[in-house]
């Protein structure tokens, strides 16, 4: 088949951010994914709630603290996190630095936060039906809230080496992208876990 | 459409069926229940007939037209678009009605299915792997005794089944009688059917629930209320002591043997709760849940080795001597 | 943005004809040897070996099956133990699902779809390649399980308490468990590459409306299995962590539900046979076109139904559980929804028989599989309107009738078109025409055989017969049926043999084609056949939906990407405006390497809880080993 040549592209740029970027698409979709799990996770909570004439099962609510206090440092990593995206947009590679440490270490106080919440459940997860969801929820949270954080330590390790290079910043933007879904996730799981067993 | 075109299409689709009428067959309806299932079933077969010929059929006219004009791909008739546009659009609301009308159809059938009846005779069911536990509830303990393999139900009365399990998902299931009903582990189900016949109707277990699911099957005999009445006046009673010597020690060794570990013969020492209940094994008409026939060689052939029957099933294989084995069966046949 | 680097880098412009070819060739070329095998990131080849892996496990799955249909053929046969014919039910109907339908429908979007939108690779390839070694040692573990005797015996949908650790204490459970888990990863990542290839990689001008019916198709299936998959996920997660470190899911004693295992499954479940069904519908829409000889009539209606569909999918799973006891006026309105979706499915069929109805059938074998596709597929869609009422269900739930309807939707809704699409795409995989003669053959065999096998089905449910028996007695009068069934199965057998020679044979001896041996209408017959390593010399710009029909002559295409390193185009949304030349990654080891430790992960975890532990280190080093950048160009922007 004789080909015409209608438009030349050369003129494009290599890399892009939101909408225009692949990477970015393919972000959101594991997003929608996993929000997915969240959901049926969510779902499967309820329903054993619903079915159970006792609610929680043999054990007390969780203990408040450290749950809430996760979600104020959680609320308060957005605005970090939106410097970093903003830097990163600029493509400013010392502020992209900065804010990425700062981003990990913020991601590490939740992590140990994160260990408090467990050792403050008042339950295990062989108890009741009650105690395995509650360990499979903030266990499934607590796998994002990982990954994410060995995500921001890579990356920070790339910027501060050779490989800082401009389609660097895109990475770091899904990135961002990425920590406030894990953060939005987390409100509902918060209300579930610490509040829908004082009802 | 005048009555006897539909009763003529009715026909026409469920004679086939006729033939396959049989002991455990959701063609022959022996209950209110079963016949309103196969009342909605033959509606359903008759409409996705109709489809199915009408799509068959006007496909079959599309292939075999012979006035086509020859030409490029893309030359398009317009007006034959628009033409095809309109009719799929008809035919997709015309799908649309009549697939609620079915809706309808079914959610009638499903009322009259489901309906209760306040007054109905209770039985209560336990599902193991791989037998039925049965146990008749009356309003005066007296009168409530426990069973199993086999129920006995008078016809033209309510029958209310409460279903229960012991280890895994199982699912009561007598088609002639109605339709099935799972008994699933941590709740109770509920089932009511009234037959219309007297008879003997296979029952059989619809859900997987291991090695032997295909070997779980039970009978239900209807009987006329007064026959009924007086079986279950039998029933109620605990078994007689043997009066005949070869039984008396098939009695002992059942004892000695260790079978009373796991089955109970009421009105003696016998009191295990793992098999089923024995008390009146004479008097059924399958043993080992509808596997083999109640006779005297089918139940040696039972106890002498279980698993070569049934394999896998949960009733062990008892070293007995042969006549050990020929007094044992003495006992239990005398247990009617 | 542009630096330096790019203005003196070679642009596909500067070249032409055969020059541009063979540079490109080598730019996009899969290493040579096996180190460059197991690297391949090129989504021709891993869509290949994806198709062939898939049809090895339906080969597989169809032996169990018909040492299934030699044990049934008459009453009170020995062949098979119970013990194992519960395994080989439970491996069959898992194999076929999870390691044959859906696979098979994914390997064949990962090898046409960038063809059809016009691009040179999937979005991700790494992920790709990840994809298929997921699937590859999933379905390997499954099946050396099986050989060492520990292959499932719960059956496919491996129902709560039978499945738990109590009543299944040995290791098949968790082995059905975790191959659940090895092939969701796998087809999880095939539908994000999907979503993103056909989002964002579309040739320039393929607007919404233009998209080819087949990957409007694989769009939908891959967000249903998006929206799906998470459910199967958390229950097999959850039923393993039951039997493993005694979490009480399942267990009613501590305030678990055994009922919840199956709203879980069915959510999944249902979803699940419309994963199988959408693709091949897809498959028809595309063979139909070119056989007809014209565009397939209601573009717009087949698309809104296949999105209905997937939309409605989601709120049928109750009419599995239709015998669990649930409160009547929910299991009603389930009746009503499940019959709805009779509505999309006529109306595709609808549109199908207009197109057949106006065009001119050219009667090759893909098309006799299109029309027998039809035929059957629609008896199977009635008797599933049958068993969706309350009532009937009641009756032939868990029966043979059921059998026979999931037979008629799988192999009538989808394994036809699939065998008419494997008669229509060989040419573009491998370069030559299967035979036809063979393909009636083969067509015929597996109609009647087809029908032979399953159409006694229908009657035996109703006649009492359960699913899931190893034997009955001859008490039960079902021995005949069984044995015409039996029958009819090693017919169908048959035409799968026959399939395989031709395949076989015409590799080597059939015709060889040309780019567009059908004349068909899509971008990917505006290619070699088979395709080079670049797919397209220059990527296509598409004016019209049938772009090849619109003008058969000239292809309008664009210029300006890299003749240096792997590059796509990225366009909008919307319109497929371009948008950006993204880099495309080269091929790697990692992503086997990532797929090792994550098996290893794996199964691991079935075993000891430490797993969790001492498994996450390799993964996350193959991991970043993934994504650490090369210091290739592509990086150093
Ligand atoms: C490709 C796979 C596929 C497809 C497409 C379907 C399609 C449908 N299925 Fe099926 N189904 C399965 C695969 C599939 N199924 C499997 C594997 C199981 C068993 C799982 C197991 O237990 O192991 C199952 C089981 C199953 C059940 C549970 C049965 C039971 O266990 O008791 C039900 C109940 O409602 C059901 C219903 C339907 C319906 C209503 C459709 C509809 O989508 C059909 C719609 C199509 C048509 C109706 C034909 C075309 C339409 C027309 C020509 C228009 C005119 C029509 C009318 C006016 C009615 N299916
Ligand atoms: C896409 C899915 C798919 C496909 C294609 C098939 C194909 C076949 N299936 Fe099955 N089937 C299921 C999905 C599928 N099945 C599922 C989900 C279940 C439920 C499982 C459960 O209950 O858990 C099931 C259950 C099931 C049962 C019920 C078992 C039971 O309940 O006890 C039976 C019984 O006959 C059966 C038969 C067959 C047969 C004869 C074929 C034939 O079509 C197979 C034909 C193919 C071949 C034979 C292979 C290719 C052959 C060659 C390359 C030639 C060389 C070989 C020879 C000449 C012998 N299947
Ligand atoms: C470990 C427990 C156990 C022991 C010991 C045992 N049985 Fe059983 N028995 C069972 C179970 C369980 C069944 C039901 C098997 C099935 O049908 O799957 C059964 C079934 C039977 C049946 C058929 C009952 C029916 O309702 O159809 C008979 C008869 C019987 N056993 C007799 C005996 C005799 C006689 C002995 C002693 C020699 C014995 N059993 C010892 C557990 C036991
Ligand atoms: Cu009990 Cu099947
Ligand atoms: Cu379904």
């Amino acid at each position: 088949m004789k080909q015409t040549i209608v438009r030349n592209v050369g003129e494009l740029p290599t890399f892009g951010f939101g909408l225009q970027s692949g990477p970015w698409w393919g972000a959101i979709s594991f997003m929608a994914l996993e929000g997915m799990g969240f959901a049926i996770a969510i779902g499967v909570y309820l329903y054993l709630y619903a079915v159970n004439p006792t609610w929680p099962i043999g054990a007390s609510p969780p203990d408040l603290w450290p749950g809430t206090a996760e979600t104020i440092v959680f609320l308060l990593s957005i605005i970090p996190n939106q410097y970093t995206n903003r830097a990163a947009h600029q493509q400013d590679l010392h502020k992209v630095r900065v804010w990425l440490v700062v981003m990990s270490l913020i991601g590490i106080a939740l992590l140990i936060l994160r260990g408090f919440e467990f050792a403050h459940l008042n339950t295990r997860w062989d108890n009741s039906a009650y105690g395995s969801v509650v360990w499979l929820i903030l266990g499934l949270h607590t796998t994002h809230l990982a990954t994410d954080l060995g995500d921001t330590i890579v990356l920070a390790v790339l910027m501060f080496t050779a490989h800082a290079k401009p389609r660097r910043f895109s990475d770091v933007t899904d990135n961002v992208f990425y920590w406030n879904f894990v953060v939005i996730a987390w409100l509902p799981l918060y209300v579930l876990l610490d509040w829908v067993p004082r009802l | 459409m005048p009555a006897w075109v539909r009763s003529g299409l009715l026909l026409s689709v469920a004679l086939p069926l006729v033939a396959c009428a049989g002991s455990q067959s959701a063609l022959d309806p022996q209950a209110l229940q079963s016949e309103q299932i196969r009342h909605t079933f033959i509606m359903f077969l008759a409409v996705s007939g109709i489809v199915w010929s009408c799509v068959t059929v006007v496909l079959g006219i599309g292939l075999l037209r012979r006035t086509r004009i020859a030409g490029a791909p893309l030359e398009l008739h317009p007006p034959f678009e628009t033409c095809a546009g309109r009719i799929i659009l008809g035919l997709g609301i015309a799908t649309t009605l009549i697939v609620l009308v079915l809706s309808f159809v079914s959610y009638a059938g499903q009322r009259t299915l489901f309906a209760k009846d306040p007054g109905a005779l209770t039985l209560r069911i336990i599902g193991h792997q791989w037998w039925w536990e049965v146990h008749y509830e009356a309003d005066s303990p007296h009168n409530s005794f426990a069973t199993a393999n086999e129920i006995r139900i008078p016809v033209g009365k309510p029958v209310k089944v409460e279903l229960e399990s012991a280890d895994v998902i199982h699912s009561f299931w007598v088609p002639s009688l109605t339709g099935k009903m799972d008994l699933i582990t941590g709740q109770t189900n509920e089932i009511q059917f009234t037959a219309k016949k007297t008879g003997i109707y296979r029952g059989q277990c619809a859900e997987f629930c291991g090695l032997q699911h295909a070997h779980m099957a039970f009978a239900a005999i209807a009987l006329r209320p007064d026959e009924f009445e007086r079986w279950r006046e039998h029933e109620n009673q605990s078994a007689t002591s043997p009066t005949d010597t070869l039984a008396k020690q098939g009695e002992e060794l059942f004892r000695g043997r260790g079978c009373a570990l796991c089955h109970t013969v009421r009105g003696t020492l016998a009191g295990g709760q793992l098999g089923p209940d024995l008390t009146h094994i004479g008097s059924r008409t399958t043993i080992a849940a509808g596997t083999l026939p109640q006779t005297p060689a089918a139940l040696g052939a039972w106890i002498a080795d279980p698993q070569h029957i049934k394999p896998g099933n949960l009733m062990p294989r008892m070293p007995l001597q042969s006549g050990e084995l020929i007094a044992i069966i003495q006992y239990l046949e005398q247990l009617k | 943005m542009s630096m330096a680097v790019e203005q003196k880098e070679m642009r596909d412009d500067a070249l032409h004809g055969l020059q541009l070819a063979t540079r490109l060739e080598g730019i996009w070329r899969t290493p040579s040897g096996l180190m460059g095998a197991l690297m391949s990131v090129d989504h021709k080849i891993i869509g290949r070996r994806y198709i062939v892996t898939a049809f090895a496990f339906l080969v597989l799955g169809g032996l169990l099956a018909i040492l299934m249909r030699i044990q049934l053929a008459g009453a009170e046969q020995r062949l098979l133990s119970p013990d194992l014919y519960n395994q080989v039910f439970t491996m069959h109907g898992s194999t076929m699902m999870f390691l044959f339908a859906v696979p098979v429908m994914e390997a064949f979007a990962v090898y046409l779809v960038p063809l059809m939108v016009g691009t040179r690779n999937i979005a991700f390839p790494r992920l790709n390649a990840f994809s298929y070694w997921m699937f590859l040692f999933g379905g390997c573990f499954l099946w050396i399980s099986f050989a060492f005797n520990v292959g499932p015996d719960v059956g496919w949908f491996a129902y709560t308490p039978l499945s738990s650790l109590q009543f299944t204490p040995s290791k098949r459970a968790d082995v059905w468990a975790q191959m659940i888990t090895f092939t969701e990863v796998a087809a999880l990542a095939v539908a994000v590459e999907i979503i993103v290839t056909v989002f964002k990689q579309r040739a320039p001008g393929m607007t919404l409306d233009r998209i080819p019916l087949f990957v409007w198709a694989m769009l939908v299936t891959a967000f249903l299995v998006l929206f799906a998959m998470p459910s199967i996920m958390v229950a097999s997660t959850s039923l393993i962590l039951d039997r493993l470190v005694s979490t009480r899911f399942y267990d009613p004693s501590s305030g678990g539900n055994v009922l919840l295992w199956q709203h879980l499954f069915w959510f999944f479940g249902h979803p699940e046979v419309y994963i199988i069904f959408i693709p091949a519908t897809g498959m028809v829409s595309m063979v139909l076109a070119t056989f007809a000889r014209r565009p397939v009539i209601g573009y717009p209606a087949i698309v809104l139904s296949l999105i209905a569909t997937g939309f409605l999918s989601f709120g049928l799973w109750v009419h599995h559980m239709f015998v669990t006891g649930l409160p009547q006026l929910g299991a009603g309105l389930f009746t009503a929804s499940s019959m709805l979706i009779a509505v999309p499915s006529g109306l595709q069929i609808f549109c199908w028989i207009a197109t057949l109805w106006d065009g001119r059938p050219v009667y090759r074998t893909p098309l006799l599989f299109v029309l027998g596709f039809i035929v059957i597929f629609v008896i199977g869609g009635l008797s599933g309107v049958m068993v969706a009422s309350v009532p009937i269900d009641t009756q032939v739930h868990d029966t043979y009738f059921v059998v026979a309807h999931f037979h008629y939707v799988l192999i009538g809704g989808a394994v036809f078109p699939l065998i008419g699409a494997v008669y229509y795409w060989f040419p573009k995989i491998c370069g030559r025409m299967l035979s036809e003669r063979l393909g009636r053959w083969n067509f015929w065999l597996a109609f009647f055989g087809f029908n032979i096998a399953f159409f006694p089905m229908h009657i035996l449910g109703l006649m009492g017969m359960p699913r899931r028996v190893y034997t009955y007695t001859p008490e039960m009068g079902w021995d005949r049926l069984n044995l015409l069934s039996s029958v009819g199965a090693a017919i169908f057998a048959l035409s799968f043999a026959v399939l395989l020679a031709n395949a076989i044979y015409s590799l080597r001896r059939g015709m060889p084609a040309n780019d567009n041996p059908w004349d068909a209408s899509t971008l990917e017959w505006a290619t070699a056949s088979p395709p080079p390593p670049q797919n397209f010399d220059r990527i296509p710009v598409v004016t019209h939906r049938d772009p090849l029909w619109a003008d058969p002559n000239i292809l309008p295409v664009i210029a300006g990407l890299s003749a240096e390193r792997r590059e796509v185009l990225l366009t909008s949304l919307a319109d497929a405006e371009p948008q950006i030349r993204e880099a495309s990654p080269e091929p790697s080891i990692w992503p086997l390497l990532t797929a090792i430790a994550t098996t290893i992960f794996f199964i691991g975890s079935i075993f000891t809880p430490w797993a969790v532990v001492w498994g996450t280190p390799p993964m996350a080093i193959t991991l970043i080993g993934w994504f650490w950048p090369t210091g290739s160009k592509e990086d150093e922007e």
